[in-house]
């Protein structure tokens, strides 16, 4: 076999030695550090975009954290003015019903009076027109005429003996 | 039909001698000067873009790198990371020696084992010093076991010492064998075609498998010159 003739076994590790030191400074030289600077730089822009990722995602969350506080502001504000403006609302209307409420109680008050007056008045007149309605009548169904202190005693009696 | 063995023949190119010795420039040297053309070519040529999304053969430098980096930190640690450089062109080296012999009428460089022996003695020598260098005196406890009571040294210290000397002979034949052995039924299968005649399809099946399980064989073969040149590191840092 020829890989036991030792003719050209210095030749072989001669150029082996020679070719894998060339190798070995080409690589470790110029191709390796560009490998592992673009690997490096790869692994540096994905981990500076997942940083710029989080940093956006928390900057989105502070957004709406402010967003959902100021609309908590605005709704409780808004409640607040609808609050007030109720109470305004039902203190002017109790106001208005009271005045309105007391100016009917007079009213009614001056009314009553007035019937109470009306209602003397009229009681008033009773005797005098029983009376004359007592001598008027009994004048027209029996023809004699009664005088004015008999009807008047006989309209007494009817109404109980109450002057 | 041709002698398997004769594609292992090394043919000088420039007869060269220097200082009586004979260091002509033959097909084996060739082939490795190709091999350290390509080699360079593919890992600079590739990256020269430098895409931040790799091509495919970006990609393909991209994965060796990292292929050889991880054998390293697996096998041997962070410690193992300044003999990067020098791990990565070996795994190239036998890679391309390797790949370029499935070329037809091209040489192998590794199927001889001047060329094996001459990685590995230089791989066991680096580590021996690596070893003695980290650990001082202390690095001869790698022939005797701590916890093995003191009577079995005189067992021990041989098995161990002579389980160590014979790293780089089982490193160097493996790679040579298995270059050899994979080229020599290459060819003798191709020599079955030619004498078979219209038979001879049966072998050329045959033949096409084989080829495939020998692009393997290249790959593999250099992977495991790799890693256990890695393991070997990994002892002379850390020790068992």
């Amino acid at each position: 076999m020829p890989q036991f003739d030792t003719t050209y076994f210095a030749s072989q590790l001669f150029w082996l030695y020679a070719s894998f030191i060339v190798l070995f400074i080409l690589l470790s030289v110029f191709a390796l550090p560009k490998i592992g600077g673009v690997l490096e730089e790869r692994q540096k822009r994905i981990a500076g975009d997942l940083d710029k990722a989080a940093q956006l995602k928390h900057e989105a969350e502070a957004a709406i954290a402010a967003y959902e506080k100021a609309l908590a502001e605005s709704r409780a504000q808004a409640h607040k003015i609808m609050q007030d403006n109720a109470k305004a609302i039902a203190e002017a209307a109790d106001a208005r019903n009271k005045a309105i409420g007391d100016k009917l109680a007079k009213q009614i008050k001056e009314g009553e009076g007035r019937i109470l007056a009306a209602k003397d008045e009229a009681l008033g007149h009773i005797r005098e027109i029983s009376t004359e309605l007592v001598r008027a009548s009994v004048e027209k169904l029996t023809g004699q005429s009664v005088d004015d202190a008999q009807a008047e005693a006989a309209v007494t009696a009817a109404l109980g003996g109450k002057a | 039909m041709a002698n398997p063995v004769e594609q292992f023949k090394i043919e000088p190119i420039v007869p060269l001698e220097i200082g009586g010795v004979n260091v002509s420039f033959t097909n084996s040297s060739l082939f490795m000067v190709v091999a350290v053309v390509l080699a360079t070519a593919f890992l600079t040529l590739s990256v020269k873009g430098r895409a931040l999304v790799p091509g495919r053969w970006q990609s393909m430098a991209e994965l060796m790198y990292e292929f050889v980096a991880n054998m390293i930190r697996d096998n041997v640690g962070t410690e193992g990371r300044k003999y990067f450089p020098f791990v990565f062109t070996l795994f190239m080296f036998v890679l391309f020696g390797n790949l370029l012999g499935m070329i037809p009428y091209t040489f192998t460089y590794t199927s001889h084992i001047a060329v094996t022996f001459g990685l590995a003695i230089v791989i066991f020598i680096g580590v021996t010093i690596i070893g003695f260098a980290r650990h001082g005196t202390h690095y001869l406890r790698m022939f005797f076991p701590h916890g093995a009571p003191l009577a079995t040294a005189i067992i021990l210290v041989p098995i161990e010492l002579i389980s160590y000397c014979s790293r780089p002979f089982s490193l160097a034949i493996r790679l040579f064998a298995n270059m050899t052995v994979g080229h020599i039924i290459l060819k003798v299968m191709a020599g079955f075609i030619i004498m078979l005649g219209i038979a001879g399809i049966a072998p050329m099946v045959f033949l096409g498998g084989v080829t495939v399980l020998e692009f393997g064989i290249a790959l593999l073969q250099a992977y495991v010159f790799t890693i256990l040149t890695c393991i070997y590191l990994h002892d002379a840092i850390h020790m068992h």
